[in-house]
């Protein structure tokens, strides 16, 4: 981040302002990503006239950065027009896609536009690996296609990463292909569990014992991305991540949530205006009263000022002021040291077959104590 | 002295953050922060009015300055703001698909 852009979040910090949202466009998508968290149906998504009543709010809130994510947000008929509302409010908008849609056209029109950035999910540089997560034959090629396409047009193009079991061997051609091509790359080992809690997709991540080689990888680790907000020198008053401080995550329903990893209900807009929600609704003001001071387990942990803990991902384990699992074998793959929380779960996982001494009655023979 | 007219870069991205311009360049995503004389003379910027009558209509109506003073300062820092491609200059309107929206 910028420190111009750091001083302005810390600013909007400040005035209470959303500086940046990620508004999901649909969850239809036309690839069938293992991994992914959606279910991918519409049922009842907001209409054109709806999102663009909601951008309007948004610009009136303050908002800058607008994320325009999915689903496939090119299976959007109006998705054009959209983006051109969006822009004509001045936001920065960013794109998150697969790109599949993308063709020459599409790009020059992006780029008359004036977005800011493409972010398009590659998974691996060998196509029997991509298509084998995407479930859509053919479809590293046309990602990479688009990714030409929009390069070519002088676009900011960055390639999403996600990595899981079956592809945990190609970041480092992924990253090779990228640089070839211009573009940029991100590398994230988080898998999400589904929006309705489900949580068997998290078999798809990767090993923990993978994890402390990639992070030594200078370039990778600088690429993770941290969503904590510095305010002070005390630690334990900082923020523990930017949801719903600065940032939150719009559904294609109008659904308000701190943040896209962070389902926990706050609010409608087609029920309330956007920055209601944004100022007065119960759930946004608990999850922004919380500093790390709060945190169970945490606290505690040696990693408690350095650790990437998303606070949604705690949510999803039960408890948004606990610890998050995932972020916990981050901490230890970096450092080699364990997080208070693994350290406890050991500890808990120890006294389930603990062998205590029993008192044996003195009439038993050979009485004294069996271990 | 011919007339100069200014526009919004149509690529930019801005936003008024407590009173404070925000402005993100088209070219190289670079930030930039307006302060509030910049900021006046950004929101006034439709391609049809001449920069003189802005600054004599929201420059010199606000502050006392010397209107041959403050449109040299404004020529000079419209001039600058074009060099980072987050405003259009032209001795002619620019007409207006080529303008940006209105930034809140």
């Amino acid at each position: 981040m910028s420190n111009l852009l750091e001083e302005m979040t810390r600013k909007a910090l400040k005035l209470n302002i959303p500086l940046s949202v990620q508004l999901d466009l649909t969850y239809r998508c036309n690839e069938r990503c293992v991994h992914c968290y959606l279910d991918h149906q519409d049922y009842g998504e907001m209409t054109t006239a709806e999102i663009k009543r909601l951008l309007d709010e948004m610009a009136e809130a303050g908002v800058f950065i607008l994320t325009l994510s999915g689903g496939e947000i090119m299976l959007r008929k109006d998705f054009f027009g959209i983006l051109e509302y969006a822009r004509q409010l001045m936001f920065c908008v960013k794109l998150k896609t697969n790109a599949i849609l993308i063709h020459e056209q599409e790009a020059a029109r992006i780029r008359e536009l004036g977005v800011e950035s493409i972010q398009i999910s590659i998974y691996s540089h060998r196509a029997e690996v991509h298509d084998a997560i995407t479930l859509v034959p053919g479809s590293l090629k046309r990602s990479l296609d688009a990714a030409s396409f929009l390069k070519s047009q002088g676009l900011r193009v960055v390639i999403a990463n996600v990595l899981m079991v079956q592809n945990v061997q190609d970041y480092q051609g992924v990253r090779t292909l990228a640089t070839e091509m211009g573009l940029e790359c991100t590398l994230d080992p988080t898998i999400t569990p589904m929006m309705d809690g489900d949580r068997s997709v998290l078999n798809l991540g990767i090993d923990p014992s993978s994890l402390p080689q990639i992070f030594r990888d200078e370039a990778i680790a600088e690429d993770e991305e941290v969503c904590a907000i510095e305010t002070g020198d005390d630690i334990l008053q900082h923020l523990p991540c930017s949801a719903g401080h600065t940032t939150c995550y719009v559904s294609p329903y109008g659904d308000v949530y701190p943040c896209v990893q962070f389902p926990l209900p706050t609010g409608n807009v087609r029920q309330q205006g956007f920055i209601d929600i944004w100022r007065h609704s119960d759930a946004m003001n608990d999850v922004r009263s919380i500093r790390l001071k709060d945190l169970t387990t945490c606290t505690s942990c040696a990693h408690v000022g350095s650790c990437s803990r998303c606070p949604g991902l705690a949510y999803m384990e039960g408890n948004m002021r606990g610890p998050s699992s995932q972020d916990c074998e981050k901490s230890f793959a970096k450092t080699g040291v364990p997080s208070a929380n693994m350290l406890a779960k050991k500890r808990g996982a120890a006294n389930l077959v603990q062998i205590r001494t029993i008192p044996v009655p003195a009439s038993f023979p050979g009485a004294g104590a069996i271990a | 002295m011919n007339k100069l007219y200014i526009a919004r870069s149509p690529r930019v991205a801005a936003r008024s953050l407590g009173g404070e311009m925000m402005i993100m360049s088209g070219r190289d995503s670079t930030l930039f922060t307006l302060n509030q004389t910049a900021s006046i003379l950004w929101q006034a910027a439709d391609g049809t009015t001449p920069l003189e009558e802005i600054v004599q209509q929201k420059i010199c109506s606000e502050f006392e300055v010397d209107p041959a003073e403050a449109l040299q300062d404004a020529e000079t820092l419209a001039r600058e703001l074009a060099g980072h491609q987050i405003l259009q200059i032209s001795e002619r309107p620019i007409p207006e698909p080529s303008a940006a929206g209105e930034a809140r």
